[in-house]
């Protein structure tokens, strides 16, 4: 029995008995039982990736199960484990089995627990598919797996017609994504004849420039066209500008489903995929250069629209959008270790600031928009402080010259350094963009901190609130807070907090060595381009200083206006007039695609419906067919008179149809 | 052949007749006290003529040996088939008749005697090899079942049925009399395969109008559009176990009849009445059909379902080959069992006080008043609509076989597309028993008999009958050969 084996397959049992079991085996059981699974898979997980980080561990693949066998197509079930593995594993059993455990107390009053754990473990075990696949296939079923999951999770709340919408909002935008992918892999297959991951990856540098397809009259370059085929997969599973309408949506999900698919997992799984391809991406420049403008463009947008958001779901889910941005122009100028630092140090304190937020919201009797926050930093000072860990990591503090910081600086400046040091004009332009990007950051974070913590409760504004104390803003009175007592959330929600907080704190430090400068670490798992790297360290100072300059610029802007002069923002947002409805519509992406897509697809199927189905399959179809079978019927039995002399007439009439036929015939 | 080997081959006959007529005289002295003894006694002799049949059967006797009476009876594997069914189809009538009648104060003595010689008539109709053979058998049945049908001649519906199925029964008569007087006088000959050698060279008109008016006055025994219409309203009226009893038994013996008719005197002209066979089948499923989708009254149902079944049936002689034949025989057997169970479950739908029940109303939720009832007659549903892996499925399925392989292609599409119309009235069936809300109406206790009759009828048609398929093919197979092999 492998270890790998069963850090894989111990979710998808409990998610069996969990969700098989149900209302069987009761909440208690079901909890229990993929709960202690996942912390099973992530004991066993942290070995190997400490054995990797060591050196003592080299990569292996154990086989499952035969899969298919047909002609050139080969491909079995097995687990790969390499060190690029062994970071996703670390990463999805800590977050998954902490989630967990936050969930016994977020979920603590749903009727539907059990559903709700087996969905998890079932993501999970998807997930862990997805990231130990050796083929293409056995990937792509983890990425549908977790596509389902995901769906299945959105919607978990499934009475609410919204959370419906986003479910099936993100499913679809998905399928554009997978579509991409699909073809990348058949087109792969169709070029090197094999799905095998190693196999590819050993032919891919052979294949620069060396061969051509035609398509639509255009002499395309061969791994151009896949890479980028297979890319516009990843920018759907990982809500790059374009496919990303769904991640905000996605918010409708229970808040322990956004800390663990919607920021630490399965939107980096773009991002795991173009590192676990990069030795192919390496031999297309083009799609490279892509990648990096589609991930600064992302990275940008999302940032300006996470500033003006007030559900505090959202300004996260768009800091998440904008984060994955960095990631794809890190892998887009080649630092791919640097891409994955940034998904390590990410997941923790991404995770940290949902289930923060998770809390704030438990506190809060489920209000959501930070309007009607305010100065919970003494009701729930424990969430705070996670809440401030995590935002201290996520804008990047840490300086230079001490050589200290939390995870997010030495991550998030890694990747604006390199892409500096890559010097091509691509790599410029994200240096640029994320610099600004990370302003933002600073500014959307720092706004949330102090919209939520600081400043005076204006709780009685909320429905929720109102709702709870039973009172209205007028009966209140000068009682902004309407007598409502936030409280705070139970331990096995503050444990996971605390957990993530020591991650949010200490992963970049530790980690930075092994992640960025060891080129042992990775052994061959990645395109490891060691003299990028070195260049990295070898930047200029301002630049190495830049972020952390836009980092107090925005925590200052922030300070002001919501802190200082609480009016300020207002006034900035009617200068702005236009521009500033156009970035809190999210630039518009969800009316364009309406308009686009959505309304010409409706008026397509309608007419398929109303015309096509209704008015000519059924109407001569079905119902044609039950109508003539009605009439017959009415008929029958009225030819069923009763009467002798008709029964003997219609006797008589067969027998000289009878013999008309067969004399005329 | 001595008249000895012709008594020797015909003894299961000649022990019905004894025991009729002993039965008779007993039944004169004993009156309606005797009726029990009188009912026992003729299941024994069934039983013993069934016994007495069987050897036959599992040798597949063929060939010039099974020829009786100077070539009047043919007393081979298909008969014998054909008789194992009707005595079967005879004994259950019989054993669910006392039930019924007692609670009317009507059981008497006759009704086993007439269930008798009724069965003996069809024995004589299935070995027939001669016109005049076919006559005495067919009016010996005929008449013991007009008197059944009227049996309960104080009830109204009865009596009609009984007259309907009398007058329409004499017209029918004619036509076939009349037919077999124009086949003798244009071809010389009353035996089969005198008739088939005599034609051999082509039809002349006369011929054929004796041969279509033979068909039409068979036609009407087994029930086919447009000789249908009686069946509703003779089903409906008579007695439930003499309805039972004309749904299956006289079915077999009239098919058999026909097909042998068809195949050993009419053979060589097959192309003259295969078209309008084929015509009939057709006709007769998609009838049916729509004849039960508006029905009320499960009797009046399970009328129509008969002249659905039949329709099936004649696709397989519209084939005109020995494959088709068998495939008739296979289709029969369970024909017989899906019938014989769905009567014996409707007798047992019973109110409190013992009146039969026989409307959908009655029936409304049968699944959680009566469970082990309605599962037994889901099965039978499923089976008659046709629903794999039961064995109404393996009988449209061999029938529809031989029907492609004898290149009737469009008939076997079309017979498939219309049993998907009979499939709603099946499954209406069981729409109203398992998801209608429950009317308790059924009370009534059944005997063990009933239990019993019907749960043979559900293992009969039931996946586990799968095994005895290929030894039930064999036997069909053997029966066919025996076709036109009297030389």
């Amino acid at each position: 029995m492998n270890f790998i084996t069963v850090i894989v397959f111990a979710p998808l049992l409990a998610a069996i008995v969990a969700g098989l079991g149900n209302r069987a085996i009761g909440n208690v059981p079901a909890k229990a039982i993929t709960t202690g699974a996942l912390f099973l898979s992530c004991l066993l997980s942290w070995p190997i990736f400490i054995g990797f980080l060591m050196g003592s561990e080299t990569a292996s693949v154990v086989p499952v199960l035969d899969w298919v066998r047909s002609g050139a197509m080969e491909f079995d079930w097995a687990l790969r484990v390499d060190t690029l593995t062994a970071v996703m594993l670390v990463v999805i059993t800590t977050v998954s089995a902490l989630v967990h455990l936050y969930s016994w107390g977020y979920m603590a009053e749903d009727p539907d627990q059990p559903r709700f754990f087996a969905y998890l473990s079932l993501f999970t075990f998807a997930m862990l598919m997805l990231v130990t696949a050796d083929n293409l296939v056995q990937m792509f079923f983890g990425w549908e797996g977790v596509g389902l999951a995901s769906y299945l999770l959105i919607g978990f709340w499934f009475k609410k017609p919204s959370a419906n919408a986003a479910a099936i909002k993100a499913f679809v935008v998905n399928r554009v994504g997978d579509l991409g992918f699909m073809l990348g892999i058949f087109g792969t297959f169709l070029v090197f004849q094999t799905t095998s991951i190693p196999e590819i990856l050993a032919a891919a540098p052979a294949m620069q420039g060396a061969s051509h397809i035609t398509f639509l009259g255009m002499r395309l370059d061969t791994m151009t066209i896949l890479c980028l085929l297979l890319f516009v997969g990843a920018m759907g599973k990982s809500a790059q500008l374009g496919l990303h309408t769904w991640l905000p949506d996605a918010m409708e999900g229970p808040t322990p489903v956004s800390a663990l698919i919607h920021a630490a997992t399965m939107v980096t799984a773009g991002v795991f995929m173009v590192c676990r391809l990069s030795p192919m991406f390496e031999a297309a420049p083009a799609a490279l250069a892509f990648v990096t403008f589609i991930g600064a463009a992302t990275c940008l947008f999302a940032a300006t629209v996470g500033t003006t958001q007030w559900d505090i779901k959202r300004v996260i889910a768009y800091s998440t959008c904008s984060q994955l941005g960095y990631m794809f122009f890190a892998a887009g100028v080649g630092a791919y270790g640097a891409a994955m630092f940034h998904l390590f140090t990410h997941a923790f304190f991404k995770a940290l600031l949902f289930l923060g937020a998770g809390s704030v919201i438990h506190a809060m009797h489920h209000e959501q928009d930070m309007r009607y926050y305010g100065g919970l930093r003494k009701e729930i000072p424990l969430t705070f402080w996670a809440m401030m860990a995590g935002t201290l990591a996520i804008t990047g503090v840490g300086v230079y010259h001490l050589g200290l910081g939390f995870a997010g600086f030495f991550s998030k400046d890694a990747i604006i350094e390199v892409a500096f040091a890559s010097g091509t004009e691509m790599g410029m332009f994200a240096f640029w963009v994320g610099v600004f990007a990370a302003l933002l950051t600073s500014f959307y974070s720092w706004r949330l901190m102090f919209l939520t913590f600081w400043g005076k409760p204006r709780w009685i504004e909320s429905e929720h609130i109102q709702h709870s104390v039973h009172k209205t803003p007028e009966q209140a009175g000068e009682d902004t807070t309407g007598g409502y007592h936030p409280h705070e959330s139970p331990l096995n929600m503050l444990v996971p907090l605390g957990v993530l907080s020591i991650g949010a704190i200490a992963a970049g430090y530790v980690f930075k060595t092994a992640f960025l400068d060891s080129a042992e670490f990775w052994a061959g798992s990645i395109a490891y381009n060691e003299h990028l790297m070195h260049a990295m360290h070898e930047v200029p100072y301002w630049v190495k200083y830049s972020a952390l300059v836009v980092m107090l610029l925005g925590l200052l802007t922030a300070w002001y206006g919501y802190i200082r002069n609480t009016s300020f923002p207002k006034q900035v947002a009617e200068q702005l007039g236009p521009i500033y409805s156009f970035v809190s519509r999210k630039w518009m992406f969800d009316e364009l695609y309406h308009y686009v897509f959505v309304k010409p697809a409706f008026w397509l199927g309608r007419i398929f419906w109303q015309k096509g189905d209704v008015g000519i399959i059924d109407r001569f179809g079905p119902d044609g067919a039950a109508w003539v079978v009605d009439k017959g019927a009415v008929l029958a039995k009225k030819v069923q008179s009763g009467y002798l002399y008709s029964y003997a007439l219609v006797m008589l009439l067969g027998l000289v149809a009878a013999i008309s036929w067969v004399i005329f015939a | 052949m001595d008249l000895t080997y012709s008594l020797g081959l015909v003894i299961p006959e000649l022990v019905l007749t004894l025991s009729g007529l002993v039965l008779l005289l007993v039944a004169a002295w004993g009156g309606n006290e005797a009726s029990k003894p009188v009912s026992i006694a003729a299941c024994v002799a069934l039983g013993g003529a069934f016994f007495l049949t069987a050897p036959a059967v599992c040798a597949g006797a063929s060939g010039p040996d099974t020829v009786a009476f100077f070539g009047q009876l043919r007393i081979d594997a298909w008969a014998g088939l054909a008789k194992l069914m009707i005595y079967a189809a005879a004994g259950a009538a019989l054993v669910v008749a006392p039930a019924y009648f007692d609670r009317l104060k009507a059981m008497r003595p006759e009704f086993a005697i007439l269930v008798l010689f009724a069965a003996l008539g069809m024995s004589i109709m299935v070995s027939a090899a001669d016109l005049l053979a076919l006559y005495i058998g067919l009016e010996l049945n005929s008449l013991a079942a007009y008197v059944l049908a009227a049996y309960l001649r104080d009830d109204d519906k009865s009596a009609e049925a009984g007259l309907k199925y009398f007058v329409l029964g004499a017209l029918a008569s004619g036509i076939l009399l009349f037919g077999m007087s124009l086949l003798y006088g244009f071809t010389g000959t009353t035996s089969f395969s005198g008739i088939n050698v005599a034609i051999a060279d082509g039809l002349s008109g006369g011929q054929l109008f004796g041969l279509i008016f033979v068909l039409a006055g068979m036609a009407f025994k087994i029930s086919a559009v447009p000789f249908h219409m009686w069946t509703p309203d003779v089903y409906e009226g008579a007695p439930t176990p003499v309805t039972a009893f004309f749904a299956s038994a006289p079915k077999v013996a009239a098919i058999a009849l026909l097909a042998r008719l068809s195949l050993e005197a009419f053979g060589t002209q097959a192309t003259a009445w295969q078209q309008i066979v084929g015509f009939a089948a057709i006709a007769s499923i998609v009838v049916g059909a729509l004849g039960a989708i508006g029905q009320q009254n499960i009797k009046r149902l399970l009328a129509f379902s008969s002249i659905n079944n039949v329709g099936f049936i004649l696709i397989g002689l519209a084939t005109a080959t020995l494959a088709g034949a068998s495939a008739m025989m296979i289709y029969l057997a369970f024909y017989v069992a899906m019938t014989v169970g769905s009567f014996v479950a409707l007798l047992m739908l019973k109110d409190a006080d013992g009146n039969q029940l026989e409307t959908f109303g009655d029936i409304k939720g049968l699944s959680t008043t009566q469970p082990a009832l309605a599962w037994c007659l889901l099965l039978i549903m499923f089976s008659l609509a046709g629903i794999p892996p039961l064995m109404g499925f393996y009988g449209k399925l061999v029938i529809f076989r031989a029907a492609v392989e004898a290149d009737l292609i469009a008939l076997a599409a079309i017979g498939i597309a219309a049993s998907v119309i009979g499939a709603f009235y099946y499954l209406k069936f069981i729409k109203v028993m398992f998801f209608d809300e429950p009317v308790d109406a059924v009370k009534g206790k059944s005997d063990w008999a009933h239990w019993a009759l019907l749960v043979i009828a559900t293992l009969v048609i039931s996946p586990i009958a799968f095994l005895g398929t290929e030894w039930l093919g064999g036997l069909a197979e053997a029966a066919a050969a025996a076709l036109a092999t009297a030389g």
